[in-house]
């Protein structure tokens, strides 16, 4: 059916658990429900980032209201309930990963700045001129530039995992780049060009066995795969609020008790100090260690209740249904001629970057986004992966549990429609 | 559909399929290449420039069709052309796509460029459009082996 007609409603495909009501979960989020260009909005750009259920934007309008004030400081009503509810999300987030101890989740900007704070806190006391760092050449530039900074900083050297032309790591050549120089490994989860799932259990596995330190950079996985801390035995991961339906300004990074308690402060400021004079400053402990000034407090807020939100659906249940989302449109893909799929990795979730042989990902773009639709093309911050692929950029379209089948259907009518443009 | 239509006009579809000027120019004497680095659009403009005049224009590269068509448009319509006339046509380019001129009241003047009035209701793609531009006033003004970028 046409977006243009109105309502899209949801069908129930082959293989999907018949109790995810999509319909329901919809009418959850406002701005699924507005007009693009005329025509209803099809939010396909979930990678770059999520939109928001009601009750995420509700707990954020009710702080403001009648809960804001400084944290962690004041002896007054406002300022216990807002340190109540800050360190409330701290605890949700500390159960959502499966984190030992609440102390070990802090609050930072988002993914960027997590692992910026562990390149420069953990690395520049740990690592030497010589030390290997070892990434894959799948990351977002978000896990090479803070490590690249930190190795022009200190004389270490980066090493690269490769990848075959599915999108999938060579665990192999992952072993063979370990030297007795290398000293730690950071790795994305869930690649948002490629949407390859990688092996984080072995690969983190690989390193423990060498006593090296693992960061696992889950900002993309964090939505669409179940992630426990403590089964990975990841010594660091990474993820953005605004990439889990909660707001943008807000992150995690979680460590593991033992890392983060040895590392020296990354800001200096208030809050993370225990006290001051100009001669000595003693530092705070975790997590507050890692908290310099006053947080982003109705993002954390904001971010509990975005917890609270998927945790009620259940996270199991969201996977499935994504699963079957991406099968679907991968299998539709398929038909279309003269278009590829970049990223066909056997494990994947949520992610679909293709490139069409006549009409560059910016033209495709735009002819979806006047259809309504919104998907990203470029290199999605990740220059080598296009690189690799001998290509500048992609389109992108990327799901979440509110997608549906006939979102997808709707895709593919509006690349019928760049093939109509285009003559092709 | 009709924006789309606008944007992607049969002089424009028609100059990304078939891009006229599009090879190297072995004796040229200015050679600037252009990049957007955040869409992958890269363009080397070719020129031999004597006294003051285009006496011939070309280009290589690769990119999306509104910058691929811009490239080709403006290399027609530049070859033969003094600097200062260039530099004309160039502002008056510039001043279409931004949505500074309505593009209605100047169609005679405009010829082909005329296809590229509805850019300025993409605000996203602007920087395709003058891409090849910019890089050929960089070499006009004889930043001679130079990367121009849209960054």
């Amino acid at each position: 059916m046409s977006v243009a007609q109105g309502k899209i409603k949801p069908k129930i495909a082959d293989g999907l658990p018949s109790s995810f009501d999509v319909e329901k979960i919809r009418g959850d989020f406002p701005i699924l429900h507005r007009q693009v260009r005329g025509q209803r909005l099809v939010y396909l750009d979930n990678a770059a980032t999520t939109q928001k259920p009601r009750c995420v934007i509700d707990t954020i309008e009710k702080y403001y209201t009648s809960q804001n004030s400084n944290i962690h400081r004041g002896v007054h009503y406002l300022s216990e309930l807002a340190t109540k509810l800050y360190e409330e999300s701290r605890k949700k987030i500390k159960r959502f990963l499966n984190a030992a101890k609440a102390h070990e989740i802090i609050f930072v900007r988002g993914t960027t700045e997590g692992i910026n704070l562990v390149a420069q806190s953990y690395g520049r006391k740990n690592l030497t001129a010589g030390d290997e760092i070892i990434i894959s050449a799948m990351e977002h530039h978000s896990n090479i530039v803070p490590w690249q900074l930190l190795c022009e900083q200190i004389g270490a050297v980066l090493r690269v995992v490769p990848m075959n032309d599915h999108g999938e790591l060579l665990l192999d050549e992952y072993e063979k780049l370990f030297t007795d120089r290398t000293k730690f490994v950071s790795i994305v989860y869930l690649s948002n060009a490629l949407g390859t799932i990688n092996p984080v259990k072995r690969i983190i596995a690989g390193a423990h066995e060498r006593n090296i330190p693992v960061l696992i950079d889950g900002a993309q996985a964090v939505s669409h795969l179940s992630v426990d801390v403590r089964d990975l035995d990841c010594d660091f991961y990474v993820f953005s609020g605004h990439k889990f339906f909660g707001p943008t300004g807000i992150g995690v990074l979680y460590g593991k008790e033992k890392f983060l308690d040895a590392m020296p402060p990354y800001q200096g400021g208030g809050d993370m100090i225990k006290s001051v004079t100009f001669e000595k400053t003693t530092f705070n402990d975790l997590p507050y260690k890692f908290e310099a000034g006053t947080p982003n407090v109705a993002g954390g807020i904001g971010l509990g209740a975005a917890v609270d939100y998927i945790c009620q659906i259940g996270l199991k249940s969201i996977v499935a249904y994504e699963r079957e989302l991406l099968r679907y449109a991968t299998n539709a893909f398929a038909s279309i001629s003269d278009l590829r799929i970049i990223g066909t990795a056997k494990e994947k979730a949520s992610v679909l970057s293709f490139v069409m042989k006549s009409v560059h990902p910016h033209d495709i773009g735009t002819i979806l986004d006047r259809h309504g639709i919104a998907i990203r093309t470029g290199h999605h911050c990740a220059q080598p992966v296009m690189k690799r692929f001998g290509i500048t950029a992609t389109a992108r379209a990327s799901f979440a549990l509110y997608n549906t089948i006939e979102e997808i259907d709707a895709l593919i009518e509006g690349i019928n429609s760049v093939h109509k443009v285009f003559g092709s | 559909m009709n924006e789309l239509r606008d944007l992607y006009q049969q002089v424009i579809l028609d100059h990304n399929k078939s891009p006229r000027n599009f090879h190297k120019l072995d004796l040229a004497n200015r050679k600037v290449e252009g990049y957007n680095p955040l869409c992958g659009d890269h363009y080397t403009i070719y020129l031999i420039l004597e006294d003051g005049v285009i006496k011939d224009i070309s280009f290589e590269g690769s990119g999306c069709a509104i910058s691929k068509a811009s490239a080709s448009i403006m290399s027609s319509m530049l070859k033969g052309k003094t600097v200062g006339e260039a530099e004309e046509i160039f502002e008056r380019f510039r001043a279409i796509v931004t949505g500074q001129v309505d593009a209605e009241e100047h169609l005679i003047e405009l010829g082909k460029l005329a296809a590229f009035s509805n850019v300025c209701d993409f605000p996203a793609r602007v920087k395709c459009a003058t891409l090849a531009w910019h890089t050929m006033h960089a070499a006009i003004e004889g930043k001679n082996d130079a990367k121009v970028s849209t960054e």
